[in-house]
């Protein structure tokens, strides 16, 4: 086990330094001056040039790009020049935000998305199973951030149940657990929104996984010795396919944290959504290529465990190739 | 006896050939098990619901010049009058009509799902062809590359590059087509590992057919339709992020499309809502179609990979 994951660790290695050069020529190949739009547009070439050498931009591209790894196999991420601090401490301020919303849609998405594709399974083609794969098919299809709009139209501005937009009411200037409510409060749309579009995967995966697991024999041999269906239901095939949805919860992560930037969006909530787009507008090279690596890091990593996951309970995964 | 037996052989070889993944040269019997798939295809409600919606799209899309005539960007009418007769879904903030801008938005779409979907196909079949027929050294390299590519952000990276290059249709299909082929390239190269393998390209093999004709004759034709319905999938959710792009104001701005008439609708959600009601359908009707006839097309040829969703 010890030297699967040694091995597993060092092959993700390459990966990540594939992704940090990938970005970072994708980023410097891009036109736009980082320091015109720091310094405005009509400043004084000797000015531009001192700031260029301060940062070392004035070096050839591929040296920069050597600088910027070397620096990368330290643990530095990169300086945002504009903040004056370092990217991942930027980052790190608006990522709870983000995950604000996203922890908690992830978790009510699981545990719908779970119970209801468990349920669907052991009744394939009944009612409900049809009316939950209609509804997988169109969380499928509709963009979160149009029903961001449709939600905030409906129960923000129709019903006025909601507030429309924003994190908290700074006029109402409330205190304590009155400010936390307050919060909560802007949560639900967001969220609701979020885990209208988490949960089609993982009911999906949940339901297949939990069919295949119920073809198999030892389900067979525990209802023979006379367990009833809910027991075997619960206690053999649906921790038998957690598996595949673990992984598929992992391998969505990229496409979790697109759609609550979309969501961030729509309701004005400051994360790293609005940090993103504004970088993008200040040509701060830092802050992207750092949350662009950071994000496939978290890929990797989410790829990873659910390798090391597998092999854990799976020996056969380990001693194959 | 035995030469009954050998009579009746073509037939259930050409059908079991044809339901499998290796499929034989065109023959009479190869045309009756297509015909036999067809209904097998046309009696998955799933089918027929995506190919109905698949083709709603495409024909609005083609039709766009009778449906509707005028410019989706000149001014019909008074800013933001509701749904009325003369304009069905409504005038927005500058009195364009609503109506016109989601069908011209149609051929936006369209035009973006199929070329990221064409141009992944080509990318992951060449990589998973190339990795698969060669081996060794150039397969480990292949597959790594193919590893990197999915763990690429795809929407953030689509994001920022449409950002730095400029906005615009080019940009933003060649980054979603480079960073979507990895399923592609994996189910191209198993499916050229596997026919490889076959006796009966052994046997060409031994009898002097070059590789090249191996790879045209027998490899690429038993491998291409997996491939292809696999690639149907990747429709639906470059649909997806090029609304969410044009969405976040990084769209083509000389184009109209459903994400930019939702960005401007953004600001007016206050005041007209039927200028984010109908594009949002629109998208969530356009790639329920073909995600649907992508589902089908995977049920047909990849039943192991049922799973792998389209969204991304």
């Amino acid at each position: 086990m010890v030297r699967y994951t040694v091995r597993r660790l060092l092959q993700a290695v390459p990966l990540v330094f594939g992704a940090a050069v990938v970005t970072w020529i994708l980023i410097h190949a891009a036109p736009g001056d980082p320091i015109v739009a720091l310094a405005g547009e009509d400043g004084d070439a000797g000015y531009y040039a001192m700031m260029r050498e301060r940062f070392g931009l004035d070096r050839p591209l591929h040296e920069q790009l050597f600088v910027y790894l070397g620096r990368l196999a330290q643990g530095d991420l990169g300086f945002s020049y504009r903040q004056n601090r370092s990217a991942v401490s930027v980052i790190l301020d608006q990522l709870p935000a983000t995950l604000l919303l996203m922890v908690p849609a992830l978790a009510v998405a699981s545990v719908i998305g779970i119970s209801v594709g468990t349920v669907a399974a052991a009744r394939k083609n009944s009612a409900l199973d049809n009316t939950a794969r209609t509804a997988t098919l169109l969380g499928h299809a509709v963009p979160v951030f149009w029903l961001s709009q449709v939600l905030l139209l409906l129960f923000a501005l129709r019903f006025d149940w909601f507030p429309v937009q924003g994190r908290s009411d700074a006029r109402a200037g409330y205190e304590g657990f009155r400010a936390l409510l307050d919060v909560g409060h802007h949560m639900v749309l967001p969220i609701a929104a979020l885990v209208t579009v988490y949960v089609p995967p993982i009911m999906r995966v949940t339901r297949a996984a939990v069919i295949e697991n119920l073809d198999e024999m030892y389900i067979r041999a525990a209802r023979a010795r006379g367990q009833s269906r809910r027991r075997v239901l619960i206690r053999h095939a649906l921790p038998n396919a957690m598996l595949p949805i673990v992984t598929v919860i992992g391998s969505q992560i990229g496409f979790m944290f697109a759609g609550s930037v979309l969501v961030e969006t729509v309701f004005a909530w400051p994360g790293l959504g609005r940090l993103l787009l504004s970088a993008i507008l200040a040509r701060d090279f830092a802050i992207i290529t750092a949350m662009l690596l950071m994000l496939s890091v978290t890929i990797i990593l989410m790829n990873l465990i659910t390798d090391l996951v597998y092999s854990l309970l799976d020996p056969r995964v380990r001693h194959g190739t | 006896m035995a030469l009954e037996r050998r009579a009746a052989e073509p037939v259930t070889l050409g059908e079991r050939v044809a339901s499998g993944p290796a499929r034989g040269r065109p023959g009479r019997s190869d045309a009756r098990a297509a015909r036999g798939s067809w209904k097998r295809f046309a009696s998955s409600p799933v089918a027929v619901v995506g190919l109905v919606l698949t083709a709603l799209f495409v024909l609005v899309a083609a039709l766009t010049s009778f449906i509707a005539p005028t410019d989706p960007f000149s001014f019909a009418g008074t800013p933001f009058e509701p749904p009325s007769a003369k304009h069905w879904l409504g005038t927005d903030d500058l009195g364009r009509d609503v109506l016109a801008g989601v069908v011209h938005g149609a051929r936006t779409s369209l035009l973006v799902g199929v070329a990221v979907a064409g141009a992944s196909l080509v990318i992951g079949t060449v990589v998973g062809g190339v990795a698969g027929f060669a081996g060794g050294k150039v397969d480990d390299l292949l597959m790594r590359l193919t590893e990197l590519s999915q763990v690429l952000p795809r929407f953030f990276l689509a994001l920022t590059v449409v950002a730095l290059f400029g906005p615009g249709l080019t940009n933003m299909v060649l980054v979603l087509a480079l960073t979507s082929w990895e399923l592609t390239a994996r189910v191209a190269r198993s499916g050229v590992l596997a026919v490889k393998e076959l006796e009966y390209v052994t046997a060409a093999e031994a009898l002097g057919s070059s590789p090249w004709r191996n790879l045209r004759t027998h490899v690429l034709p038993n491998t291409i339709a997996p491939v292809v319905a696999l690639a149907s999938l990747q429709v639906g959710g470059a649909i997806l992020i090029e609304a969410s792009l044009s969405f976040l104001g990084l769209g083509d701005p000389n184009v109209i499309s459903w994400g930019y008439m939702l960005n401007n609708a953004q600001s007016f959600v206050r005041r007209a809502w039927w200028m984010s009601v109908f594009p949002g359908l629109a998208i969530a009707v356009a790639v329920l179609g073909v995600n649907l006839l992508g589902d089908a097309l995977n049920d047909f040829w990849n039943p192991r990979s049922r799973s792998a969703g389209a969204s991304g």
